[in-house]
């Protein structure tokens, strides 16, 4: 029923302000919220990280540069960098390479039966059981691998080497085995996620290619490097962002678990622990938001860059 | 001659498989050793905690960290509850996590139904303004961030907390449901508001049931990564709120004087029960977990 044209047009205005009234309900909180809460101190960092700002004062001096100029001198940053360019070649490549080995087992690994390939027995057991550290807290887990890590006989690594008749090892006060120790660390924690992440990845591919092949007389390495790992190529790329981007965070285990916090003579530390120290324990403020915009910005050129250099062509399947 | 071409093929096969079929047996028993040794890489530490916590100081510390408790005692238990305040710790944890996922999910859920379903001036801006909050790393925002929460005079206080987890937990959370809400099917929808259904109660009454299985996976996703969160409680509860801690920093604390005190049973007993609630959490939630942890890599 029209009740004329001005009616319609006004009950199709009001209709459109109820509509619009709603949309503005609804996106204002969040909005708000994450405004003030990520953005803005997103886009003062940069700011911050040009001034001397050591938080006593209410105007901070706006320096230019000098920040960035210091940070070029700083041998501690500069550790800190190269322990990111250690992490990020070999903790993403330890990860997928173990990660990739059981996720083949789990979905390949028991051959075929009945016509399709299988994983060995029990493999669902096993996906449940190496998930299980990843919902861990960092913190609880740097926490639980001190006592496993501690250097004398009294470490349970140190105790179970002393039964075969090796001695005590300094995992974490020895300087060049320390980072290691810690990328252990993270290597346990993460393998059962990229397990079943790979898992996932794996049983997309069709059944009767793995058939075909096997059919054909492919063995086990055939059917992982001819078929397998091609076609979960995507998946490996993004394992691989996520494992680089994770490579420049570390902070709770470090913070946690190493000796003097990046010790033993900043032999660990990472820049998201400077960033926090520079900040929180010497007031440096500008500094700190200094290291934090280099960080911004090697996160972002590692992302860019990986995400170009291992761009394949897309199997479709 | 078809007949005879068909045997030639079938030879090569039956071979193949013959020949399989052997592998199978060294193979298989090599990737269970190679299977069976991760498992116990993974259970072995876990299950070492729990066992120490009913251990005694000189058991743990001793020559033979391996060995089993002489007893099963509950008393370091006791004391990592009462006087490491775990129990306290845990309680703030849960008041924490609780509102904060909470208000997550219902502000979360309320922005990306909005741009999910609604076209307006400025949607895919405020869609890509959230969504670019995931590459950014919250280390840059740590110090603006501190004194953003302290002008507020939250600091020390758990709404704070509680207000940057929820600000923090959006990108993600709005990223995920956007996409959600656009796979729904909008005819429902449309026939409540044809009967006269007003907007608000459209979403709360037949959008968020049929989201259910998004909104649970996101649910979990958020409250394990509260949860574990360690960085911004120690940066926003500061060492004069100690009543006020949260779990992770309250087990890293304790570990710290752990070594002056020296109570290693209770600092076991205190990692136990910061790992049990996960565990229970884990093993009933387990399809869900694993769906939603690895849901943004698929995207």
């Amino acid at each position: 029923m029209r009740h004329g044209d001005g009616g319609a047009g006004g009950r199709l205005l009001s209709a459109k302000m109820r509509t619009y009234g709603f949309i503005v309900s609804f996106l204002l909180v969040p909005l708000i919220l994450y405004v003030v809460f990520v953005i803005s101190p997103y886009a003062q960092a940069f700011y911050i990280s040009l001034t001397n700002w050591r938080g006593i004062s209410a105007n901070p001096q706006y320096i230019g540069f000098e920040n960035f100029g210091r940070l070029l001198d700083d041998d501690v940053f500069w550790a800190a960098v190269r322990h990111h360019g250690l992490l990020l070649l070999a903790m993403p490549l330890i990860t997928i390479a173990i990660a990739l080995f059981f996720s083949f087992l789990l979905n390949v690994g028991g051959g075929s039966k009945g016509g399709a390939m299988r994983g060995v027995r029990g493999s669902g057991f096993y996906r449940v059981v190496y998930f299980f550290p990843q919902v861990l807290a960092v913190a609880v887990v740097g926490v639980l691998f001190q006592a496993i890590y501690r250097p004398d006989g009294t470490g349970v690594l140190n105790g179970l080497l002393s039964t075969v008749g090796l001695g005590p090892v300094g995992w974490l006060i020895t300087p060049d085995l320390a980072l290691w120790s810690i990328m252990g660390v993270v290597v346990w924690q993460s393998v059962g996620f990229y397990v079943v992440l790979f898992s996932a990845g794996m049983s997309a591919i069709p059944k009767d290619v793995f058939e075909a092949a096997a059919l054909d007389g492919a063995g086990r390495f055939r059917l992982f490097f001819g078929i397998t790992l091609p076609l979960i190529w995507d998946t490996i790329q993004v394992g691989w962002v996520y494992l680089g981007i994770a490579a420049f965070d570390c902070f709770a285990l470090v913070q946690v678990l190493s000796v003097d916090r990046g010790g033993p003579d900043n032999a660990t530390t990472v820049l998201p622990l400077e960033i926090w120290r520079t900040a929180f324990t010497f007031s440096k403020f500008g500094y700190a938001s200094a290291m934090g915009v280099a960080l911004f910005f090697l996160t972002i050129t590692f992302a860019a860059l990986s995400l170009r250099v291992t761009r394949r062509e897309r199997i479709e399947f | 001659m078809a007949i005879q071409t068909d045997a030639v093929r079938v030879a090569p096969r039956a071979a193949a498989r013959r020949r399989q079929k052997n592998s199978v047996g060294v193979f298989g028993a090599l990737s269970h050793v190679a299977l069976i040794v991760w498992t116990i890489l993974v259970v072995g530490p876990i299950l070492w905690t729990f066992l120490a916590s009913f251990k005694t100081n000189p058991e743990i510390v001793g020559d033979a960290p391996l060995a089993l408790p002489h007893s099963f005692g509950w008393d370091a238990w006791g004391r990592a509850w009462e006087k490491a305040h775990v129990g306290r710790y845990m309680l703030n944890t849960i008041l924490v996590v609780g509102v904060s996922t909470l208000f997550t999910m219902l502000f979360g859920s309320m922005a990306a139904y909005v741009l999910a379903r609604y076209r307006f001036w400025g949607n895919r801006a405020i869609y890509y303004l959230f969504v670019s909050g995931l590459s950014f790393p919250v280390f840059l925002a740590l110090v603006p961030l501190f004194f953003v929460v302290r002008n507020l005079g939250l600091i020390d206080t758990h709404l704070g907390v509680i207000l940057v987890y929820i600000a923090y937990s959006l990108p993600f959370t709005v990223f995920f449901l956007t996409a959600f809400f656009k796979t729904l099917p909008t005819s429902v929808a449309e026939a409540a508001m044809m009967d006269g259904c007003s907007h608000t109660r459209t979403f709360f009454q037949i959008m968020m049931p049929m989201a259910r299985p998004g909104l649970i996976s996101i649910t979990i996703f958020n409250i394990l990564g509260q949860w574990n969160q360690y960085l911004l409680p120690i940066v926003l509860l500061s060492g004069s709120v100690e009543d006020k801690w949260l779990i992770t920093q309250g087990i890293a604390n304790i570990n710290t004087s752990a070594g002056y005190e020296a109570d290693w049973p209770g600092l076991f007993a205190a990692l136990s029960m910061a790992i049990i609630p996960m565990m229970i959490v884990y093993i009933i939630f387990q399809r869900q977990i694993q769906s939603g942890l690895t849901a943004g890599a698929v995207k």
